[in-house]
């Protein structure tokens, strides 16, 4: 086999469900479900064998020309292959959870259509070797989850998803504007370290920080920086297993992962900082992280304080790479899948808790932990991890956070971290004092679920998984292949050079 | 093989199949149709593949100027495959979609003809006259075309294209006659270089240019576009906005190219010209999100995207070969994209208009009861317009980024962006009425497999040109521009 094909091959994987799930009819849930679970599981094997290969040291490129001086690259290195990792891994585990939360609802054919697509640009995004392809899969991404969150059709979806377009569209925009700009300044921009970049040109300068402005922004949306984060918390009514990919994986981590791209691989991190472009950002993903912190203390809505923990948590990576340091990169580049795992815990736990006991307020928690003891161990889990608790993963990624911080000489930022963790424990507490001591008067609502079972166990399958991944995450960092190793070898890799 | 044969073969063709669909039974017109397309096909095909250099032919051995001579360049050429491949998806969506129509169905396939036979000579055209005989026969297919539904309205916008049609032609006339008049020539073989920086010159070129812009469509002169595209049957809407309207900015193109004076700024022109580009990507925009009805919306968008195409003129007179170079592959672009996405967009909103059995967007409300591949391929040809990634619209519109990039034209990339906020504004509009549900007891017919996969067809093309752009623009690439890659 032609190998320099494997990241077709794995991008095609879900592009073909997609195709399928557009043309079958919305009877035929089993043919659905087969095609979802086995494209979702053939990826995750697909993405298995080329990590293994990547850290062999092999190449895998594929180019494609759209016009001249302009290709469409496909490339699998190691920061590629984390992401690669947590999209189809995650994949599969929300395919699985879809397939028990939709069960006997209306347009399924369309959603599994969409969330294909959805991944299939994640994927993308994870591939991209250079920003022109990046750039393209991350607006395919925005228009593929559009689709999701109005999903409902409700009028309060609908409005959602008006605001989930102006940000993320207009986002795109700027974007499209940063790259376009690079492009026409630089010449064709691979990602290789920041080697296009025109070091000895002083004149130059001015623009590219400007053109690095343009790009942050745009990916800024997404990552949900402060004050570009609103869309994330209106988006929370889309159905639960979109909630959990966009919050875990595909749409804030996209953005995440292009500001990591960016620095690392488009302007090279020396030069980076050699512009005084990091400090700016570093102070930006500060004041996120406190700032979601404060809001997610007032939410009532469950969703809602995940929502907002989410926009608090995903700036941990900016401020991580934006440091300015080996260590730090690390924490950031592990945090990018520990917070994955953590945070789609939480957000299956929260869906658990409404389509099980149509639990969807704080408030509404008491006592929640003996009618439901699985999903509410999953959700400590990943409380937890968010409050940065050893052994949990959340707070491997701290510590490197930190470790970093200090490196760097930024006590500022270690004084951040702590205040988020206060933060956190203020905002996971309560809620989970209430599940486990909450006293509950009146009986829970029936369901129609196994005895044997407190809720379908389609939906509790991937919620265990996910929370023991979370669990070993932290516990096995040392160990080979733990998400720990993949960001130190990402950062030796990029160091070396 | 030399091309020069297909030449004739490309206009005695059509007009033959016009003829013939004249004269044979009703229900022998689209069978009839259907076959002659696959002549067609094969020498659009053949003369894109074969053809080296411009492929030049005279009519019984004369040459200009005293004879008619065709040329076929890449810009050509890739019209003449464009305009065949468009008309056959629309003749293969027409047999279905006119069946119920009897009088319709039975003119549309002769004018369908006419139509093809007068698009392909203004694509070979390569004298003033004969360019305008083939723009009048246009005209008029067209708006016979636009006649074929036979309701008031119908007849009414059919008679408000046919007087903006007949302007247009007067001032090009004119502009014409001024030339013909000063140099005695027409053919641009013979007046490419010729022509001097005098008032004469400049006061033809601006009759011919306002006639044109007039044909175009081009803000201001607009106001007979959305009730002629709008209000006609799928198809006719379809060829109309994919390739009618293009075949008179084609013209406006090739005297900017060929015949604009050696010495004297064009930079004024230029700049007027992208200017009203300019307000027709604005308010195009801003009046098609403002329809209630599904087709008119559609046509406003055509308004909006022709403006796009006109932001050719400064970004090509920039002054620096590789900006000029990628405009001109920029606009090739997006005349390819926008031609097959519009139409795509045109045949899905009339297979949505037959589901729903309403014309107004908000009937869509509760579309997602039935097969999606008609919303499907409404969404691809969407993502097209608005210009987003995979589309040749997205690959058009980052040529167009790059050209004004690199000459520092602030103003027109602020208009290409805004214009993408635009059109999403108006598309989306369009998916936020799919996604509602409708009223319970509302009945839904699904489209027939023909109907939805001409659509899906175009849509899936328009996605395609833009992920393998190099191909057609390497094709279509001018001499003037070869040097600038």
């Amino acid at each position: 086999m032609q190998e320099g094909l494997l990241p077709i091959l794995v991008l095609s994987t879900s592009l073909f469900a997609a195709a399928v799930m557009f043309l079958i009819s919305e009877r035929s849930a089993a043919l659905r479900n087969t095609v979802n679970l086995l494209a979702a599981t053939v990826q995750f094997l697909l993405v298995v064998w080329m990590a293994l290969r990547v850290l062999g040291e092999a190449q895998y490129e594929t180019r494609l020309s759209i016009v001249a001086g302009i290709d469409l690259v496909l490339r699998a290195d190691a920061l590629g292959i984390m992401f690669v990792g947590l999209s189809s891994l995650l994949w599969l585990c929300t395919t699985i959870y879809a397939i028990g939360y939709l069960e006997g609802s209306p347009n399924c054919t369309r959603f599994f259509g969409f969330f294909g697509l959805c991944v299939a640009s994640t994927i993308g995004i994870a591939l991209a070797g250079n920003l022109f392809t990046f750039l393209l899969f991350y607006e395919f991404l925005t228009l593929s989850t559009y689709p999701l969150v109005v999903h409902h059709g409700t009028d309060k979806a609908l409005r959602a998803g008006r605001i989930y377009l102006i940000y993320t569209l207009g986002g795109g925009i700027l974007l499209l504007l940063g790259v376009a700009a690079l492009y026409a300044y630089v010449g064709n921009v691979e990602f290789d370290a920041g080697a296009m970049m025109p070091i000895e040109d002083e004149t130059l300068f001015p623009a590219l920080s400007w053109i690095f402005a343009l790009l942050i922004a745009g990916l800024g949306v997404k990552a949900a920086l402060v004050p570009l984060h609103s869309w994330l918390p209106a988006a929370m009514v889309a159905p639960a297993p979109v909630s959990a990919l966009l919050h875990a994986v595909a749409v804030v981590k996209a953005g995440a992962f292009g500001i990591v791209r960016v620095i690392y691989d488009v302007y090279g991190i020396t030069f980076a900082w050699h512009l005084g472009l990091l400090e700016p950002l570093a102070v930006l993903a500060a004041i996120t992280i406190l700032y979601g912190s404060l809001r997610a203390l007032t939410q009532t809505d469950l969703k809602r304080r995940l929502a907002f923990s989410t926009v608090s948590q995903v700036s941990y990576i900016a401020l991580g790479i934006a440091l300015f340091g080996p260590l730090g990169t690390v924490g950031a580049l592990a945090h990018l899948i520990h917070q994955g795992l953590m945070k789609i815990t939480l957000f299956f736990c929260a869906g658990n808790y409404a389509e099980t006991l149509h639990i969807s307020r704080i408030d509404q928690l008491d006592g929640v932990g003996r009618r439901m003891p699985v999903t509410s161990a999953a959700f400590t889990i990943g409380a937890f991890g968010m409050i940065g608790l050893p052994p949990t993963a959340g707070f491997i990624s701290k510590w490197y956070l930190g470790l970093g911080a200090l490196d760097a000489g930024a006590g500022w930022a270690v004084a951040v971290l702590i205040a988020s963790g206060l933060l956190n424990a203020a905002y996971f507490l309560p809620p989970l004092y209430r599940i486990w001591f909450g006293q509950r008067t009146e009986p829970w609502p029936e369901g129609n679920f196994p005895r044997w079972c407190e809720t379908s166990p389609w939906l509790l399958l991937p919620t265990s998984i996910t929370a023991i991944m979370s669990l070993i995450a932290g516990l096995l960092a040392a160990m080979p292949f733990s998400p720990l190793y993949w960001a130190d070898v990402v950062v030796g890799r990029a160091y070396l050079q | 093989m030399s091309t020069e044969a297909l030449v004739p073969w490309l206009l005695v063709v059509p007009l033959t199949a016009a003829i013939l669909t004249l004269l044979v039974p009703e229900r022998m017109r689209a069978p009839v149709s259907w076959i002659a397309c696959v002549p067609m096909l094969a020498g659009a095909v053949l003369i894109t593949v074969l053809r080296t250099g411009a492929t030049i032919y005279s009519f019984s051995g004369w040459e200009a100027p005293l004879g008619i001579s065709f040329t076929v360049d890449g810009l050509a050429g890739g019209m003449i495959l464009l305009t065949a491949i468009v008309s056959a998806v629309c003749a293969v969506h027409a047999r279905t979609s006119l069946r119920d129509e009897a009088s319709a169905n039975a003119w549309f396939w002769p004018l369908l003809w006419f139509m093809w036979t007068a698009l392909n000579g203004v694509w070979m055209s390569a004298d003033l006259f004969n360019l305008y005989v083939c723009l009048e026969l246009l005209g008029l297919a067209a708006v016979g075309l636009v006649a074929l539904r036979g309701t008031p309205e119908a007849l009414s916008a059919a008679l408000r294209y046919l007087l903006a049609a007949l302007l247009g032609s007067l001032f090009y006339l004119l502009g014409l006659a001024l030339i013909y008049g000063s140099y005695g020539a027409l053919a641009f073989t013979t007046l490419s270089g010729v022509l001097e920086a005098v008032p004469t010159v400049y006061v033809a070129l601006a009759l011919m240019a306002a006639g044109l812009a007039l044909k175009t469509a081009l803000f201001p002169l607009h106001s007979w576009l959305p009730s002629a595209h709008g209000g006609a049957l799928t198809p006719v809407s379809a060829l109309l906005s994919a390739l009618v309207v293009k075949a008179s900015l084609y013209v406006l193109i090739r005297i900017w190219l060929h015949l604009t004076p050696a010495s004297g700024s064009l930079a004024g022109a230029a700049t007027v010209l992208g200017l009203l580009g300019a307000g027709a990507v604005l308010w195009g925009s801003w009046m098609a999100w403002r329809q209630e009805k599904l087709k008119y919306l559609v046509a406003y968008s055509t308004v909006a995207q022709i403006g796009y195409l006109f932001l050719f003129f400064p970004l090509v007179t920039s002054g620096e070969a590789r900006a000029s170079g990628l405009a001109y592959d920029g606009f090739v672009l997006m005349l390819i994209s926008h031609a097959l996405a519009k139409s795509a967009m045109f045949l899905s909103a009339g297979n949505l208009i037959f589901a729903v059995g309403g014309e107004k967007v908000s009937d869509l409300a509760g579309i997602n009861r039935i097969r999606q591949t008609s919303m499907v391929s409404f969404g691809i040809a969407g993502v097209g317009i608005m210009g987003l990634p995979p589309s040749g619209g997205f690959t058009a519109k980052w040529l167009y980024l790059q050209s004004a990039l690199i000459t520092g034209q602030w103003v027109w990339i602020a208009v290409l962006l805004a214009g993408s906020v635009l059109s999403a504004m108006y598309i989306f509009r369009v998916f936020h009425h799919a996604y509602l549900d409708g009223p319970p007891q509302a009945t839904f017919r699904t489209p027939s497999i023909w109907l939805e996969s001409s659509a899906m067809f175009l849509a899936l093309s328009s996605v395609l040109i833009g992920l393998s752009a190099w191909a057609p623009l390497e094709w279509m690439r001018l001499p003037i521009f070869k040097g600038s890659h």
